[in-house]
């Protein structure tokens, strides 16, 4: 066994289980780390298939950006993130739908497994395959445009993402304005404008 | 020579494996975290299918683009969505989906 096929099956792995385990923690924080082996097993993969600059975007977008960004809102919903949903109304339509997919998709690996593929091996690449600068000159050429549209893309992103997080905090904390004394006090001024006794026990 | 690692077939196995449990996580889980999560992973393995096959044809570099577009799109989508879990949490106090029925009827 080859050295590149020993990181395929050992990244293969780690893709593998790492992806079961997001799926199937109970606990986020749990599922956030298997989507971290994940991402790293796609990274050793990356550098398998000669993207070393997709390697490095993946291991510092994902991994440095991403994770980070889920458990930092793990952390704030705190205990509430893993509590067990109180209503089960859903269970018979995400049976169906999970196992209508789980069917459908387990078919088409198969057909996709079971063809003959002519792209057997993988041909000789050019030796600045996927470096940074080969990308970053594609990028900055052919994919200028696009480039940009992805920026203003991620400013968008951030902008919108801090409005929606924020909320109405700003309108909601108001300072009261105090025209007249009587509104410092919360009940009545003058005692004939009080509630008879009794009522408020009714109420 | 034609071994595990240099054969499109077996990454196309791994990355179709990956999706269908990324996309059975996101149909049947009811945590929305865990639902991004899943997207999360539906979207590595489009990435990983997009290098192996620009790695078969290694005359171009436009699968690597797209990947790398692809990585920036899924950034934007991991802050807007959990910014909007964010703002869910705080009108429910509840990160579950079967308890999202604000417009419900």
């Amino acid at each position: 066994m080859t050295a590149g096929n020993f990181l395929f099956a050992i990244c293969a792995i780690a893709c593998l289980c790492g992806a079961l385990v997001t799926v199937t923690a109970q606990n986020p924080i749990r599922g956030a780390m298997g989507l971290l082996t994940t991402i790293f097993g796609i990274a050793g993969l990356f550098l398998e298939l000669r993207a070393e600059f997709l390697t490095a975007i993946q291991l510092i977008v994902y991994a440095g950006a991403v994770v980070v960004l889920f458990v930092f809102v793990l952390m704030l919903l705190g205990p509430d993130a893993r509590a067990p949903s109180r209503s089960g109304r859903s269970a018979a339509s995400r049976a169906i739908g999970g196992g209508l997919f789980l069917l459908t998709s387990s078919l088409a690996m198969l057909s996709v497994g079971g063809a003959q593929s002519t792209l057997k091996g993988f041909g000789s690449a050019k030796p600045d395959h996927g470096t940074v600068e080969a990308v970053g000159k594609l990028l900055f050429s052919e994919g200028n445009f696009v480039f940009e549209l992805a920026t203003a893309l991620l400013i968008v992103a951030v902008v919108g993402a801090i409005a929606v997080a924020r909320g109405r905090q700003g309108t909601l904390r108001k300072k009261k304005i105090v025209q007249s004394p009587r509104d410092l006090f919360a009940g009545p001024v003058r005692p004939r404008d009080a509630e008879p006794l009794g009522t408020e026990a009714a109420e | 020579m034609s071994g595990l690692s240099d054969n499109v077939g077996n990454y196309v196995i791994l990355a179709s494996l990956i999706f269908t449990i990324g996309g059975a996580g996101f149909l049947v889980r009811r945590n929305v975290l865990v639902q991004l999560m899943s997207i999360e992973l539906m979207l590595n393995s489009v990435n990983l299918l997009l290098v192996a096959f620009n790695r078969a044809h290694a005359d171009n570099m436009v699968g690597q683009m797209f990947a790398f577009f692809i990585i920036a799109v899924a950034a934007a989508e991991v802050a807007v969505g959990l910014a909007i879990i964010l703002s869910y949490y705080r009108l429910k106090s509840s990160v579950f989906t079967d308890e999202a029925d604000i417009m419900r009827h």
